[in-house]
């Protein structure tokens, strides 16, 4: 655990891994219409699990949002928070459910501190999990915009006033 | 200042918009089938405060459910405050707990993420955590002000709620807790009440980020406060109530006291806390939370000074009351404004 808590201890170097991956991502839609979403995401889950699982702790939510949440991955708080931190911090800034871990808000409100771009993208709500998507590629959740699709009561209301 | 329309008709909302300082009070949940223990923990409550708040299972251990809670108090004629908690149901259960709610009369709901099972003394449990507070005030936001589901499906008839949230300017990371407080209003919380404060400093530090921020105008923010029954329970509280910041000189200053007054002076601490508060711009008003002390509530906000807007009854409170005679209390104040006569 030691090597990755040092690397996510520098939020701005794994940032600059996730921009680069993004403008991969971003222009690999030809990809996904060759080979197909499918087996794409059968090729790609095995790579991505181990390579975020070593890092970040992944638990492969399948909607990633690591760079908001200052390259700390918001499903490894015992309680699945994606917006925040519970009240329920101990004073030493550790879990209230499990005691020898550091909250990992506290974690993550500092690292974001460290970092430029998405810095402020912890103020952002993010939507509930969509449990559908568990144990799927969040890569390639990203590349096809399936991540981004929440309710439909969540971000576009029927009767919206405007 | 023009105020935007009411979210709701309940009494702590109207309270609030007429700008009093108001006083809301925890219901100790009881382990029984008796309906007559709500209503006698109700009514003891219900003279001094504006809204009775009816825990969700708190500190994860189970009691008489918060919704069956609200059933009884609505139908009795009080005003309670639900609390939802995310620990034990998802999504779907709790849009329907909330809508069965509203239908009975409850016009105030607190949303909160929730202690973790591990809190409890079921610490077995499967925890659920489908959504966290946030996604709950969105949510119930969401079916009240565009009358859909989650799902984006029609409410016929929305229900009308004031919606709560909580809020723990003690626990770290300290510096980001106001923009939490934001990001709480942004996602629907139209008041606060906050986790127990017994560190009035750094409840001001947290304020005046508060009002830098302009939030204090956004939302009402009611500081939780309670009686400490001795040092040992101070510290029991301390370690085993998560979130609960209690600063070593308020514990020290339980210990120098006589075994005899300590209760005496738990509640005293308790009431300076409360004079203190008040006067800190921002602060809207006080939840008390005196775990298994439910007597003490009336003697605090008496002694708070905030009972003189307060019409209880046409006379001054019971002396025998005070005295502890809570029997012949209850037969007198049976001819207070909320009598629970239906129980049985």
């Amino acid at each position: 655990m030691g090597l990755a808590r040092r690397l996510q201890n520098h939020p701005r170097l794994l940032a600059a891994g996730y921009k680069a991956n993004l403008w991969i991502a971003m222009r690999l839609g030809f990809v996904i219409r060759v080979i197909g979403a499918q087996r794409l995401a059968r090729w790609l889950y095995a790579p991505e699990e181990f390579a975020k699982r070593q890092i970040f702790d992944c638990r492969m939510c399948g909607q990633c949002i690591l760079h908001s949440t200052g390259m700390t991955c918001p499903m490894t708080c015992p309680k699945n928070l994606r917006n925040g931190p519970c009240g329920g911090v101990r004073a030493n800034g550790h879990c209230e459910v499990k005691p020898e871990m550091r909250c990992i808000w506290v974690d993550a409100y500092d690292r974001s501190q460290k970092m430029t771009t998405y810095k402020d993208e912890l103020h952002i709500l993010q939507p509930p999990v969509d449990r559908r998507l568990e144990g799927t590629s969040a890569w390639v959740n990203l590349m096809t915009g399936r991540d981004k699709v929440s309710a439909a009561g969540w971000n576009d209301p029927p009767h919206a006033e405007g | 200042m023009t105020l935007p329309p009411p979210k709701s008709d309940g009494r702590l909302e109207k309270v609030l918009r007429a700008g009093l300082f108001a006083v809301t009070a925890e219901l100790n949940p009881p382990d029984s089938a008796d309906p007559q223990d709500v209503f006698d923990a109700a009514l003891v409550l219900s003279q001094v405060c504006d809204a009775i708040n009816a825990t969700d299972a708190s500190g994860a251990h189970c009691h008489m459910s918060s919704v069956a809670i609200c059933a009884l108090l609505t139908h009795a004629g009080y005003a309670p405050v639900m609390q939802v908690s995310c620990r034990d149901r998802n999504r779907i259960a709790i849009q329907g707990d909330v809508l069965g709610a509203a239908a009975m009369g409850v016009h105030s709901v607190l949303c909160l993420t929730g202690d973790d099972v591990t809190a409890g003394d079921q610490p077995g449990a499967k925890r659920v955590f489908d959504l966290d507070s946030l996604h709950l005030l969105r949510t119930i936001r969401t079916m009240r002000d565009e009358g859909c589901y989650m799902s984006g499906r029609k409410i016929t008839v929305p229900p009308r709620l004031f919606l709560g949230a909580a809020s723990n300017p003690f626990a770290p990371p300290l510096e980001w807790r106001p923009d939490r407080m934001a990001k709480k209003i942004e996602a629907g919380a139209d008041f606060f009440q906050s986790q127990y404060c017994f560190d009035v400093p750094r409840l001001e530090t947290f304020m005046k980020r508060v009002r830098d921020l302009g939030l204090h105008e956004k939302a009402y923010y009611l500081v939780g406060v309670g009686p400490l029954r001795s040092e040992r329970a101070a510290e029991f509280m301390r370690g085993n109530v998560p979130g609960v910041h209690i600063p070593d000189e308020v514990i020290e200053r339980l210990r120098k006291t006589p075994k005899e007054s300590k209760r005496e002076e738990g509640k005293k601490i308790c009431v300076e806390i409360i004079q203190q508060v008040r006067e800190i711009e921002g602060v809207h008003g006080v939840h008390l939370m005196a775990y298994r002390q439910e007597e003490l509530v009336a003697e605090i906000v008496e002694e708070s000074g905030l009972m003189s807007r307060r019409r209880r009854d046409e006379k001054a409170p019971p002396k025998s009351w005070r005295a502890g005679k809570r029997g012949s209390a209850r037969a007198e104040s049976r001819t207070a404004r909320t009598e629970p006569d239906q129980h049985g």
